[in-house]
């Protein structure tokens, strides 16, 4: 008889059972957890000398690639605002947060921060996926969030402000980009979730108006690390350029298959709209010279208030450490939250949500101004290419900041996307 | 053509990744009846060596070179080490030792985070195998990529010194006398202890090699081992466990099943029809691809 057929059928059941309830239970715990709210919003604990803010990032898992560097920069932020005497003449004190690269535990940390730490503001948040967990949280407690990475648009929450670059900010510009420089086939690449499909379902509308073919489009499971197949597939389509929407360390693999395929930053390039600096630096720039990316911040733009940045933030995590387009929006949203509450002369947040319209900052990327009806920020956009030394070279930009239009109202071709 | 040679290599090339993260575990798991949980950390443990060797050693080919032998001793030595603190008690209880080594495999998880971090680091191919070689020119032509191969390379000389040991050697020997029929054996006059802490020693090793392989293709991080623990399982038990023939068959069929309905569907949908595969397979033979007839009682 075979040693493996000596299991006891039963126990084997038993243990299967016994696994999926505990598995089951801890699902149950995180649900629970992120639904049990009061009606009530919970007010924030303004009482004393500090107000409190949470950070909320993932500090594990395949998304603390990009989300650590978000953290560190709001951290600098509130340093700085500290340092000048803090906000309403309170200091800020910053309650971090792992979201774990997990959407339900992001919810979770959400309600936590919001019903147990009190806090005033949140700041944090990278993938969709997280955005889309924590957004009834924020709503249901009427609570502020304040988003700090490009998005796929298509969205407008009464309690989010979102400092990164939708997509008439940074996707219609780079499509434009790759049009006048004549790349007009492409194939689209991205993680299986929410950003890339719809970022893609507005790349496809976008190729349809305007004579690009889309040769094809393949998704990849967040986190995953097998790219061979969709590397021959890419390579077969002969397209002119790949569009990237991979997040996280996918991008590792993806970009080291990429270069084993035989295809090239002349051959083929990839413009990526989710890999800056910090990224760039742990793929390694020997597999990713020479490749576009499409941003509103480099850590080479010029101006004097980057070069304040940039410094300030070497010298606070190392001068090795680059900064980043998510960086500086979450570096620019702690500055906006400030302004807005001391405009409002008080920290509810509907106050101000009330303050936030025009409210202007002379951000790293230059002056940002506040839509209020949107709740977005208008934003210069920036095609740049991937140099030898890990930094971004502007290539392109849009000559200055473009108003921010989620819904793509102004675009005949998106009229079928919301 | 070209694509069809090329998916096909594709495929043996998913599949040699297959093979080296479930051959370890063929042994642990097949041939002694130890579900081993932490067998994905133990192919961790071997990514991180080749991390940390390449943080010590100049040259990316040297220190993946160096990699090879010591992740095997690094994670051989854990796998020993385990089974001497844990799994020596629980022969007689193989599901006890799943909720075990689950465990062992939690924590060394959280070891890995508070010793390298929690967010993943990467190492840097030797700059031999980040290229490719072709293999048809022409218009169209079939490239496979060098670390692709090597990695090939490696699993098919990892499966030859398993099976050679495991025939030709008095270790091997032993092994398969203990399988067999541990009683027997007991009374033969061999040490069943020492023979299971040696294959344990064998088995996690390989899974040390896996984890150096690992790290030509993607991210090295604290989880990257339940990622992979699943398909190795699966490779096992489709493959008839305890057999290193049904283990090697059946992580080149999987492979390129995978590849080609990746390419022709999505690799989402690739892998639900893969696992849709094995359910059927495994209704029609539920003991595998091979299964080791023996006169044990046991």
């Amino acid at each position: 008889m075979s040693s493996a057929s000596s299991f006891p059928r039963r126990r084997v059941l038993a243990c299967g059972a016994a696994f999926a309830a505990v598995v089951a239970l801890s699902a149950c715990g995180a649900k629970t957890d992120a639904a049990g709210s009061s009606e009530k919003a919970v007010k924030a604990d303004v009482s004393g000398d500090t107000v409190k803010v949470g950070l909320l990032n993932s500090l594990s898992g395949t998304m603390a690639i990009s989300e650590v560097t978000v953290r560190d920069s709001l951290r600098l932020a509130i340093d700085e605002i500290n340092a000048s005497g803090g906000v309403l003449g309170k200091k800020i004190q910053p309650i971090s947060e792992d979201g774990a690269s997990d959407w339900p535990t992001f919810a979770e940390k959400a309600q936590k921060l919001i019903q147990n730490d009190r806090v005033a503001a949140t700041f944090g948040c990278w993938t969709s996926a997280s955005r889309k967990a924590v957004k009834p949280v924020f709503e249901k407690n009427r609570s502020l969030l304040f988003y700090p990475v490009q998005y796929e648009g298509l969205e407008q929450s009464p309690y989010i402000f979102y400092t990164g670059a939708t997509t008439n900010q940074q996707i219609v510009p780079a499509l434009d980009y790759l049009k006048g420089k004549g790349l007009k086939k492409l194939y689209l690449v991205g993680s299986d979730y929410v950003f890339p499909r719809t970022a893609n379902k507005i790349i496809q509308a976008y190729a349809e108006a305007n004579g690009m073919t889309i040769l094809g489009e393949d998704y990849a499971p967040l986190g995953s690390t097998e790219f061979s197949t969709i590397a021959n597939k890419v390579k077969a389509s002969k397209a002119d350029a790949v569009f990237n929407t991979l997040n996280g360390d996918s991008n590792v693999a993806f970009f080291k298959e990429y270069k084993s395929a035989g295809l090239t930053a002349k051959s083929m390039p990839v413009v990526s709209v989710s890999i800056a600096e910090e990224e760039v630096k742990s793929i390694g720039t020997q597999y990713l010279a020479g490749q576009l990316t499409a941003w509103n911040y480099y850590q080479t733009t010029e101006g004097a208030a980057n070069d304040r940045f940039v410094k300030a933030y070497k010298a606070r995590y190392g001068q090795d450490k680059p900064t980043s387009d998510p960086m500086e929006a979450a570096y620019t949203s702690v500055h906006l939250w400030k302004a807005m509450v001391e405009k409002a002369g008080s920290f509810d947040p509907e106050k101000v949500k009330a303050a936030a319209d025009g409210i202007t900052f002379d951000a790293p990327e230059g002056e940002v101004t506040v839509d209020g009806p949107t709740q977005h920020i208008h934003k210069t956009a920036r095609i740049g290419r991937i140099g030898t030394d890990g930094l971004i070279e502007e290539v392109w930009d849009s000559g200055g900041p473009i108003e921010p239009d989620p819904y793509l109202k102004d675009y005949s071709w998106a009229s079928d996307l919301s | 053509m070209t694509v069809i040679l090329g998916q096909t290599f594709t495929g043996i090339s998913i599949g040699a990744v297959l093979l080296l993260i479930a051959l370890g575990l063929s042994l642990t798991f097949g041939q002694m009846n130890v579900i081993n949980m932490a067998h994905g950390e133990f192919i961790m443990a071997g990514a991180y060596t080749t991390y940390v060797l390449q943080k010590s050693i100049a040259g990316a080919g040297i220190s993946l070179l160096v990699a090879l032998p010591v992740a095997f001793l690094v994670s051989g030595a854990l796998g020993a080490l385990l089974e001497w603190l844990l799994i020596r008690r629980l022969y007689l209880r193989p599901l006890d030792t799943l909720l075990v080594t689950w465990g062992v495999s939690l924590m060394l998880q959280q070891l890995a985070r508070d010793v390298f971090g929690a967010p993943n680091v990467q190492t840097r191919a030797p700059e031999r195998l980040t290229g490719n070689i072709t293999l048809i020119g022409g218009a169209d032509p079939l490239t496979v990529a060098n670390s692709r191969l090597f990695i090939l390379g490696l699993a098919v000389a990892a499966v030859a010194s398993l099976a050679l040991t495991l025939r030709l050697t008095p270790l091997g020997r032993r092994i398969r006398a203990v399988v067999q029929n541990r009683d027997l054996a007991e009374v033969s006059g061999i040490s069943t202890a020492r023979v299971d802490r040696t294959a344990f020693f064998l088995g996690s090793g390989l899974a040390g090699i896996a984890g150096v392989a690992l790290t030509l293709v993607g991210p090295i991080g604290p989880t990257m081992g339940t990622n992979v623990i699943i398909d190795a399982f699966l490779v096992i038990v489709v493959g008839g466990i305890g057999q290193l023939r049904g283990t090697v068959i059946v992580a080149f069929v999987l492979g390129v099943l995978q590849s080609v309905l990746e390419y022709s569907t999505t690799v989402s949908v690739a892998k639900v029809l893969v696992l849709v595969a094995i359910v059927a397979f495994l209704q029609w033979r539920p003991q595998g691809l091979y299964t080791l007839r023996t006169r044990s009682l046991v």
